[in-house]
């Protein structure tokens, strides 16, 4: 069973430019809010599998849903408003 | 993945406009987030092809994640080209894109 911290510190690893929030407590599913500059210019589908990609074949294994939102720390004040 | 497997998948993203690959069907959806993309579709008054991966496993489990390199479903295609899973299509319905994407791929 994974924890979110175990998520985190992948994600974190595999983008260390990266803020990384995981939520989510039953061990399969999870939400996580990562803000990167490495996001600057991507598309959304992009950004989602740059953060997938750190978690390889966890993926829909393990994790059985992880429910992202991406964002550049440019825009997190917009979004926030 | 099989060259089967790829060629039904790749046969389907470009005959429809509009495909979603989902766990279950729209009225009878077996996941959260296939229920919502499909809710999504419904919303904006899209036509779309709704596929049940449950309904070929061998095709459409592994396949339909290694078809375009995204891990999880629901996903959804438009005119061949993957948009994204769930929480896309709902921030895309959430900012009005959805909609005109769709009718710009049906019209």
């Amino acid at each position: 069973m994974l924890a979110p911290e175990t998520i985190r510190d992948l994600i974190q690893s595999g983008l260390p430019d990266a803020t990384v929030e995981v939520f989510g407590d039953d061990g399969t599913h999870f939400a996580a809010r990562v803000t990167s500059p490495s996001f600057e210019g991507q598309s959304t589908l992009a950004q989602h599998r740059m953060v997938y990609a750190t978690l390889g074949d966890r993926m829909g294994g393990e994790i059985h849903a992880l429910s992202l939102k991406t964002q550049t720390p440019d825009s997190t004040g917009e979004s926030a408003s | 993945m099989s060259a089967e497997a790829m060629q039904v998948i790749k046969d389907e993203v470009e005959n429809n406009p509009v495909v979603l690959y989902m766990k279950g069907t729209p009225d009878f959806p077996q996941c959260g987030f296939s229920a919502r993309s499909a809710e999504a579709l419904k919303a904006v008054g899209a036509q779309f092809k709704a596929v049940n991966v449950f309904d070929d496993e061998e095709i459409y489990r592994q396949g339909i994640k290694t078809f375009s390199n995204w891990p999880t479903i629901p996903q959804l295609y438009i005119n061949g080209e993957l948009v994204g899973g769930s929480d896309i299509v709902v921030d895309l319905y959430q900012s009005g894109e959805l909609k005109s994407m769709i009718e710009s791929a049906t019209a």
